[in-house]
C-alpha cells in the first residue's frame, strides 16, 4: 500500500493490476515467512528430540529386538522367536516377580493414599497452623533423600535389634519379633513399609492442598444438615479431591511397579525370591546371568504392565474432571 | 463445638505421630552412627561414649570430597543442558506450534511412564559401543534423554499459557524468533524453569540404577550410586555404615532445608504434572 501511494497518481486500471500483483507477492512472502518460521520452530525441537531418540527410543526399539534373540552379550546371537516370552510363563521366578510388583501396589499406593486421605480430612481445619506448616517440611524429607538411603535406614530399623522390634518388645509383642526383611512371609510387606514411608508425605500434602480449596460453606451446610464427620468425608471431601487422588495413585503405582532402589538395597530380591520385582530381575538377567534376550522379553512385558495399569487410572481421573 | 475440638486434638495427635514416624529412622541412623565401630547396637539406645570419630572415618572411607565433586560434575552436565533443550522444545511445541507439533509432542509423551529399568540393557551395550562405560558421560547423556518426556511436557504446559499477543507485539517491534525467545519468553519462564531445575537436580543426585549399571567406580557416580557402593563395602560395620549414610545424605538435607519452600512447591507441582 505504501508503495502505491508513493507512485503518484496512476490510472484506475494500473492501480488494480498493481494491487493484485502486490497482494499475490505479499501472500507469497507471508507464506514463505510462515514456512521459514515453521522450519525454524521445528529446529528448536531438534536438540531435545536428538537425546530422546538416541537414549530412549533407540534402546526401546532394541529391547523389543533383543527379546526375540538368544544372546549372552558377547558372542553371536540366534533368533529364537517368541521363546523368551513363553519361558516367562514357565519360569516361576519370572512370573513371581510380576505378582510381587502387583502386590507392592497395596503397600506403596493404597496404604499411603488411604492414610493420607484420613489424616488430611482430620487436619484440614488447621491446615494453616504452625504445626501443619512444620509438617510440610518434615513429611517431605523422605521425598528428598535418595531411595537408597531410605533402604539403608529401614534395613536397620527392621533388623533383629532394630527400632521396630524394640518397640514391639516394649509393648509386649516380643513373641512376633523377627528379622522382618529376612523372613519369606514378611519380607515383601517389610519392603512395602519402606515404600509407604516414602510416599506418605507427598500424598498427605497433595490431598491436603486439594482439601483446602473446598469452599468452607459446603462443610458448614453439611453440618447444619446434621452430617457427622463420616458423612461429611464421603459426601464432600472425597468427591472434591478426586483429581488429587488420581495424581497420588498414578505416582505411587508407577513407583510400586518400577521399584528397584529400595529392593536392591534392603533384600536383593530375597529371601527365596519373595521380594523379587521385574526391575531387579531384568538387572540380574541382563548383567549377571547374561541372558540378554530373556531380560529384554521381561522388560517388554514389564512396560506393557505399567501402561496397562497406569493408563486406565489416568483416563478415569481425566473423565471425571 | 465439643465435637470439633475433639477432632482438632485427634488431628494434632495424628500429625505428630506421622512426623515421628518420618523422623525416627533418621534419629535411629544418627544414634547408631555414634556407637563403637564393629558392634551391633540396638535400636534407639544412646551410646555410653559417643564415637564422633565415626563420622571422620566414614568421611575418609567414602572419600567424600571425590563423591561431592563427581555429583557436582554430573549435575553440571545434566541440569543446565536439560533445561535449555527442554525449554527450546517446549517453546516451539507450546507457543510457535509448527506443522506436526501435535505428533512430536505425542512422541515425547510416549516416554512419560517408562521405567528406566526397561531400557537399561540396550543402554549398557550402546554405552559400551560408544566407549563411555565408567565415565560420567554414561550417566549424563542418557539422563538428558530420559528427562525429556517430563521436561518437554512441563515447559510446553508453561508456554501454552503464554498469550500469542505478547509475541505478536514483539514481532512488530522487529524481534526475530531467537530474540523473542531470549528477550521475552525466557525471562517470563523463570518460575517454571526453577521448579523444573530443582526436580531434575534432585532426580540426578538420587539416580541409582544408571550409576550402578554403567559406572563401576563409585568416584565417578552420583551420590546415590556412591551410597550403594558404600553399603556394599561397609555393610557389616553397622555404625560406620550409618555414619557414612548420614554424611552422604547431609548435602541433600542442607539444600532442602535452605530452599524448602521452593522444593516443596516443585515437588507438589511435579507430582501434579507427572
Amino acid at each position: 500500500m505504501t508503495q502505491m501511494r508513493t507512485t503518484g497518481a496512476p490510472g484506475r486500471r494500473e492501480v488494480a493490476a498493481q494491487a493484485s500483483t502486490s497482494l499475490e507477492a505479499r501472500r507469497r512472502a507471508l507464506k514463505a515467512r510462515r514456512l521459514r518460521r515453521g522450519w525454524a520452530a521445528l529446529g528448536l525441537v531438534v536438540p531435545a528430540a536428538f537425546f530422546y531418540v538416541l537414549f530412549v527410543l533407540r534402546p526401546l526399539v532394541l529391547t523389543v529386538q533383543y527379546s526375540f534373540y538368544d544372546w549372552n552379550g558377547v558372542g553371536a546371537s540366534t533368533f529364537v522367536g517368541a521363546e523368551n516370552y513363553t519361558r516367562l510363563v514357565e519360569k516361576p521366578e519370572l512370573l513371581g516377580s510380576i505378582v510381587n510388583a502387583l502386590e507392592l501396589i497395596i503397600y506403596f499406593s493404597f496404604v499411603p493414599v488411604i492414610l493420607g486421605l484420613l489424616t488430611a480430612a482430620t487436619i484440614r481445619k488447621f491446615a494453616a497452623s504452625r504445626l501443619a506448616l512444620l509438617s510440610r517440611t518434615v513429611l517431605f524429607l523422605p521425598q528428598v533423600i535418595p531411595l537408597v538411603a531410605a533402604g539403608i535406614m529401614w534395613t536397620w530399623m527392621l533388623a533383629t535389634d532394630g527400632v521396630v522390634n524394640e518397640l514391639m518388645r516394649a509393648v509386649g509383642l516380643g513373641s512376633v519379633t523377627r528379622a522382618w526383611l529376612g523372613d519369606t512371609s514378611t519380607a515383601l510387606g517389610a519392603v512395602g513399609v519402606i515404600g509407604a514411608w516414602v510416599a506418605l508425605g507427598l500424598c498427605l500434602l497433595l490431598l491436603l492442598s486439594g482439601m483446602t480449596k473446598i469452599d468452607p460453606a459446603l462443610f458448614e451446610a453439611a453440618r447444619i444438615d446434621g452430617a457427622g464427620a463420616v458423612r461429611e468425608f464421603f459426601a464432600i471431601t472425597l468427591p472434591s479431591v478426586r483429581q488429587e487422588i488420581g495424581v497420588c495413585v498414578t505416582v505411587t503405582v508407577i513407583a510400586a511397579l518400577a521399584a528397584f532402589d529400595i529392593v536392591y538395597i534392603s533384600t536383593q530380591g530375597g529371601p527365596a525370591n519373595s521380594t523379587l520385582v521385574p526391575g531387579l530381575e531384568i538387572y540380574y538377567l541382563g548383567f549377571f546371568s547374561r541372558e540378554v534376550g530373556q531380560a529384554s522379553a521381561l522388560a517388554v512385558v514389564f512396560m506393557a504392565l505399567v501402561l496397562a495399569v497406569v493408563l486406565p487410572i489416568q483416563r478415569l481421573t481425566k473423565e471425571e474432571d | 463445638m465439643i465435637v470439633s475440638r475433639r477432632e482438632a486434638w485427634l488431628g494434632r495427635a495424628l500429625l505428630v505421630l506421622l512426623m515421628a514416624v518420618t523422623v525416627v529412622p533418621f534419629i535411629s541412623l544418627f544414634v547408631t552412627a555414634l556407637h563403637k565401630p564393629g558392634t551391633y547396637p540396638s535400636g534407639l539406645a544412646w551410646p555410653e561414649t559417643p564415637y564422633w570419630s565415626n563420622f571422620v572415618d566414614a568421611f575418609q572411607a567414602a572419600d567424600m570430597w571425590a563423591l561431592l565433586w563427581s555429583s557436582f560434575l554430573i549435575e553440571l552436565g545434566v541440569v543446565p543442558a536439560a533445561l535449555l533443550i527442554a525449554t527450546l522444545a517446549g517453546f516451539s511445541l507450546g507457543h510457535l506450534r509448527p506443522p506436526g507439533h501435535r505428533w512430536i509432542f505425542l512422541a515425547f509423551v510416549l516416554g512419560l511412564t517408562l521405567p528406566f529399568q526397561a531400557i537399561i540393557v540396550p543402554l549398557y551395550y550402546q554405552m559400551r559401543d560408544m566407549q563411555l562405560l565408567n565415565t560420567r558421560w554414561a550417566i549424563i547423556l542418557p539422563l538428558l534423554g530420559l528427562y525429556m518426556p517430563f521436561a518437554v511436557m512441563w515447559m510446553r504446559a508453561h508456554f501454552v499459557t503464554m498469550p500469542p499477543d505478547l509475541s505478536e507485539a514483539a514481532r512488530i517491534d522487529g524481534a526475530n524468533t531467537w530474540k523473542l525467545f531470549t528477550r521475552v519468553h525466557v525471562p517470563l519462564s523463570r518460575p517454571a524453569l526453577s521448579s523444573l531445575g530443582i526436580l531434575m537436580f534432585l532426580w540426578t543426585w538420587n539416580q541409582f540404577l544408571l550409576a550402578v549399571v554403567l559406572v563401576d567406580d563409585p568416584k565417578n557416580r552420583t551420590m546415590a550410586g556412591a551410597l550403594g557402593a558404600f553399603q556394599g563395602q561397609w555393610g557389616t560395620d553397622i555404625p560406620l555404615l550409618c555414619a557414612g549414610s548420614l554424611l552422604i545424605l547431609t548435602p541433600t538435607l542442607l539444600v532442602f532445608l535452605a530452599f524448602q519452600r521452593q522444593f516443596v512447591s516443585a515437588l507438589m507441582q511435579g507430582a501434579l504434572k507427572g
